[in-house]
C-alpha cells in the first residue's frame, strides 16, 4: 500500500473505495421503495411460458437494516485498516508486523529452553536427555540433508561422516562449535597447487598408489616408491610429513580409513586431479549461539556412540 | 404474505415490517411426536458429551489435538477422507427422505424447531398462551409486564448459555470447563464460543424464529426442490373442506356444506404465520400442528378427521387411498436413493470396522541415493515415520523385502506411545550387484509384535550404483 509509483494512485484507491461504500447506501435507500402506476400489483409483471409469473413480495425489514449495517462496519473497517490508499489504518496493522510479532513471541517461548545450556559445557550437555532430543531435531531440520539421516555421511560426495571420531577439523568442542559457526571450506587445489611437480595424470597416479600404501590398501610397489617422492615435493604441504594430515588447514589424515570420496585409485587420482571443493555452510545467522550449543553437544555425543542414530 | 401496503398510492415499499407470529399452543398425535423428538435430540446433545470412555470423554472433537474421538474410534487428520463420505451420506440420506416425506426434517428434528419450541413452552409457561400474549404486547409497560417479561428472557438466556457451554464441550473436555468456570480461568477462545453459541441460540429461538425458515435456511430451499406430486406434504382437502363457512345447526341440506367451518385455528397454530388452506406454501415447515389442531376441531363438531392431513399432490388430486399412497412411495427415484444409500454405509461401516491403528509413510534420504559399507554392501538410508494411531503404546518390527538377502541394518523393533507418530532411520543393505543398477522396488513390512494382523506393507525404491 506505500508502493504507489504516483501519488495518483493513492487518491484513485481512496475515491473508489469511498465512493463504492456510499454508492451502496444510496443504492439501498433508493431501492427500498418503488414507484407503481396505478393500483399496486404484486407480481413483478413478467409473464414467463403463458403462465407463470413471479411474486414481488416484501423483504422482511431487518434485512434491509443488516444491508445498512454492513455498510457502517465497511466505513470502520476502512478507517482502522489499510484500504484508502496509502493510509495504514488507526490499527496500522500489516502482515509483516504480525510475521515480526509471531517469530518474536515464538523465539521469547524457544530461547529459555535453549540458553539453559550455554552455561554448561558440551560434555553436559551430551549427557542431557533432553537436551539431546532437541539437538537431534536440530539435527534433522538442519543437518540431514547433507549428513544423512544416520549422520554417517556419504562416501561419495564428501559429507563427512559424524558418528566417527575421524575430525577434519578438530574434534574438541570448541572446533566443532566453530566449524558449526562458521562454517568451513576445505579446499584442495587441483595437482595441490603445482602441476608440474605432480607431473600430469601419470604423476597422480603415482601419488594415488603412495596414499593408498600409507592407509594399507593394495598398490603397485614401484609407482608407490616414485609417488612417495612428489608427494614429498607438495603434498607435504598440507598432508604433513607422515600424511597425517593438518586439522588448522582441514587437510585430511591420509592414513587412516575414512574417505571422503572413495578409496579407489581412480578416485585418488580424480581427487588430486580436479581438486576438491567442500564447504560447510556457516550458521551463525541462523540458528544463534544457544542452538548452536546443543547442536555442538549433539554431533559430540554422535561421536562418543552416546546418543545411538 | 402480499398485504397492502398503507403508503401512497404511487410507492410502495419493498420492504415490510416483520409482523409477529404469536402461535397458539396445540395438543395432538404429532405435537406428542415432536416433543419425542426433542427429548431425544437434547437427551443425546446435552447428555452426550458427560460420558467417559476410559479415561477420557467419549464423544470429543479435540481440536488442539487433532484428534476426534467418537467411543472407541480415533479420527486423526489423515482420515478426513471419512467426513467426505459423511457430507456425502447426508447428502442422499436428504434426497431420499425429503423424496418420500418431504420435510420431515424442518418439522420434527432441525435444531431451529427444536429450540424454537422449548423457548416458546417458556413463553407461554410464563406469559400464557396466544390471547394472553397478544395482549400483554399491545398493553403499555407495567410492573408486572416487566417481571413477566424479564423472567422469559432470563430463562431463555439461561437455556441458551447453557447450551452454548455443552457445544464447547465437545470440543475441550467438558469436565475441564466446569472446573474452570468455578476458578474463572475460561480461556479465551471457549469464553468467545460459549458467548457466540448462545447470543446465537438467544437470538434465532427467541427472536428470529420463522424468519430463519422463511429467508434464511438454505436447507428449506433446497428440499423444496427436490419435492415430487408423490412427495408426502401436508394438505388441506379443499374437495372435502370447500364452501368452507360455519356451520348452522337448521341449515338446509340442499346448500353444499364443506367440512371447513372456517374457524381459523389452523392459521393460529401455523409457527411460520400462514394458512395451509391455501395450498403447498415456502414458508411451511410441515411441522403438522395444524393438522393437529383441525382435528381437534373436527372431533367436537363429530366430522371425520383428517381434513388437513399428510397426503400427496397425485393423491389428493387422484384421490389415491392410503395404500395407494404407501406404494406410489416406493417408485425409481426413492428405490434408487435408498440403494445407494445403503451402498454407502455398508461401505463406510465395514471400512471403520476394517481400519488398522497403524500407518507408515517412508521418506528415503535425499542427500546420498546410496552409500558404500564394508564387505561390498550398498546401503539405502530411510525415514519411517510410523504413526501409531491406537490408544495404547505398540512395538513394531519393521522387516524390508524385494531384492534378494536385502536386510535391515541396525535395530528393527520400534516402539511408539499411544497416539503419537515417530520418526525412525532405517538403513536398508544389500550385497553389491544383487539388483541391476538403478532403482529397484522394495517393500517395508510394519508389523505389530503383539498382533500380526496390525500389519503394513509400504512401498519404496533401493538405488543401486
Amino acid at each position: 500500500m506505500s508502493d504507489f509509483v504516483n501519488e495518483f494512485w493513492n487518491w484513485y484507491v481512496i475515491l473508489i473505495v469511498l465512493i463504492s461504500i456510499v454508492a451502496c447506501a444510496v443504492f439501498l435507500w433508493t431501492q427500498s421503495q418503488a414507484r407503481r402506476g396505478g393500483p399496486t400489483t404484486d407480481t413483478t409483471g413478467h409473464v414467463w411460458d403463458e403462465t407463470l409469473q413471479e411474486y414481488n413480495n416484501p423483504l422482511p425489514r431487518w434485512w434491509m437494516w443488516l444491508f445498512y449495517a454492513t455498510v457502517v462496519f465497511a466505513l470502520v473497517y476502512v478507517a482502522l485498516y489499510p484500504a484508502l490508499g496509502r493510509f495504514p489504518g488507526v490499527f496500522n496493522w500489516s502482515t509483516a508486523n504480525e510475521h515480526k510479532k509471531e517469530v518474536e513471541r515464538v523465539e521469547a517461548e524457544i530461547r529459555p529452553l535453549f540458553e539453559k545450556y550455554l552455561k554448561m559445557d558440551l560434555a553436559t550437555v551430551a549427557a542431557d536427555e533432553d537436551a539431546m532430543e532437541m539437538g537431534g531435531r536440530l539435527y534433522q531440520t538442519y543437518c540431514m540433508q547433507c549428513h544423512g539421516a544416520t549422520a554417517q555421511g556419504s562416501r561419495d560426495k564428501g559429507y563427512p561422516n559424524l558418528t566417527d571420531k575421524d575430525w577434519q577439523w578438530g574434534g574438541e568442542p570448541e572446533q566443532i562449535i566453530e566449524t558449526i559457526t562458521n562454517g568451513r571450506i576445505g579446499m584442495m587445489p587441483p595437482y595441490g597447487g603445482n602441476p608440474d611437480a605432480v607431473g600430469g595424470e601419470a604423476g597422480a597416479k603415482e601419488i594415488a598408489s603412495y596414499v593408498r600404501s600409507l592407509s594399507g590398501l593394495s598398490h603397485n610397489a614401484e609407482l608407490a616408491a616414485k609417488g612417495k617422492e612428489r608427494y614429498a615435493a607438495v603434498c607435504i604441504a598440507c598432508h604433513g610429513p607422515e600424511g597425517k594430515g593438518m586439522t588448522a588447514l582441514g587437510a585430511p589424515n591420509l592414513t587412516d580409513k575414512v574417505w571422503l570420496y572413495g578409496s579407489s585409485e581412480a578416485k585418488i587420482v580424480e581427487t588430486i586431479v580436479n581438486g576438491r571443493n567442500n564447504q560447510m555452510p556457516a550458521w551463525k545467522d541462523f540458528l544463534g549461539e544457544a542452538k548452536i550449543h546443543v547442536l555442538a553437544a549433539y554431533v559430540l555425543g554422535l561421536s562418543s556412540g552416546s546418543v545411538a542414530k | 404474505m402480499a398485504t397492502p401496503q398503507s403508503q401512497p398510492v404511487n410507492t410502495v415499499g419493498l420492504y415490510e415490517k416483520r409482523r409477529k407470529v404469536y402461535a397458539r399452543g396445540v395438543r395432538g398425535l404429532f405435537n406428542n411426536w415432536r416433543w419425542i423428538m426433542v427429548w431425544l435430540t437434547q437427551a443425546l446433545f446435552y447428555g452426550l458429551c458427560w460420558l467417559d470412555w476410559g479415561d477420557r470423554q467419549a464423544v470429543l472433537f479435540h481440536l488442539v489435538e487433532r484428534k476426534f474421538y467418537i467411543f472407541g474410534m480415533v479420527f486423526w487428520p489423515q482420515d478426513a477422507i471419512y467426513l467426505a463420505v459423511l457430507l456425502v451420506i447426508s447428502a442422499y440420506l436428504l434426497f431420499l427422505v425429503t423424496a418420500i416425506g418431504g420435510r420431515l426434517f424442518c418439522g420434527y428434528a432441525c435444531p431451529q424447531t427444536v429450540y424454537t419450541e422449548i423457548f416458546m413452552w417458556i413463553e407461554r409457561k410464563i406469559e400464557g398462551d396466544r390471547p394472553a400474549r397478544m395482549k400483554l404486547d399491545a398493553q403499555p409497560l407495567s410492573a408486572r409486564k416487566f417481571r413477566l417479561k424479564l423472567v422469559k428472557h432470563l430463562l431463555w438466556a439461561a437455556v441458551a448459555l447453557w447450551t452454548g457451554f455443552t457445544f464447547v464441550g465437545y470440543f475441550t473436555p467438558i469436565r475441564e470447563l466446569v472446573a474452570s468456570v468455578g476458578v474463572f480461568s475460561l480461556g479465551g477462545w471457549e469464553v468467545f464460543w460459549i458467548f457466540f453459541y448462545s447470543g446465537f441460540l438467544y437470538l434465532m429461538a427467541g427472536f428470529m424464529r420463522e424468519q430463519m425458515c422463511k429467508y434464511l435456511c438454505p436447507y428449506a430451499r433446497f428440499q423444496s426442490v427436490m419435492f415430487d406430486p408423490d412427495t408426502l406434504i401436508i394438505g388441506y382437502d379443499p374437495e372435502r373442506g370447500e364452501p368452507r363457512g360455519p356451520r348452522r345447526k337448521n341449515a338446509d341440506p340442499a346448500v353444499s356444506q364443506g367440512d371447513c367451518i372456517d374457524c381459523g385455528l389452523c392459521v393460529q397454530v401455523c409457527p411460520t404465520g400462514i394458512d395451509i388452506r391455501k395450498g403447498l406454501q415456502l414458508e411451511c415447515i410441515a411441522c403438522a400442528a395444524c393438522i393437529d389442531a383441525c382435528d381437534e376441531v373436527m372431533d367436537k363438531v363429530k366430522l371425520p378427521r383428517g381434513l388437513i392431513r399428510y397426503s400427496t399432490e397425485n393423491a389428493l388430486a387422484r384421490h389415491y387411498s392410503g395404500r395407494d399412497i404407501v406404494v406410489h412411495l416406493l417408485r425409481p427415484r426413492t428405490l434408487i436413493y435408498a440403494t445407494i444409500l445403503l451402498l454407502l454405509v455398508g461401505a463406510t461401516l465395514w471400512s471403520l470396522a476394517t481400519r488398522l491403528p497403524l500407518k507408515v509413510d517412508v521418506i528415503r534420504d535425499r542427500a546420498t541415493l546410496y552409500r558404500e559399507a564394508d564387505d561390498e554392501q550398498i546401503e539405502n538410508v530411510f525415514q519411517l515415520h510410523v504413526m501409531n494411531t491406537d490408544e495404547q503404546p505398540r512395538r513394531y518390527a519393521v522387516a524390508v523385502a524385494g531384492i534378494d538377502g536385502i536386510k535391515i541394518v541396525g535395530e528393527t523393533t520400534l516402539e511408539v506411545p499411544a497416539a503419537s507418530s515417530r520418526n525412525f532411520v532405517v538403513v536398508a543393505s544389500v550385497k553389491d550387484g544383487a539388483a541391476p543398477k538403478g532403482s529397484s522396488k522394495i517393500v517395508f513390512d510394519v508389523r505389530a509384535l503383539e498382533n500380526d494382523r496390525i500389519a503394513v506393507l509400504e512401498k519404496s525404491t533401493f538405488y543401486m550404483p
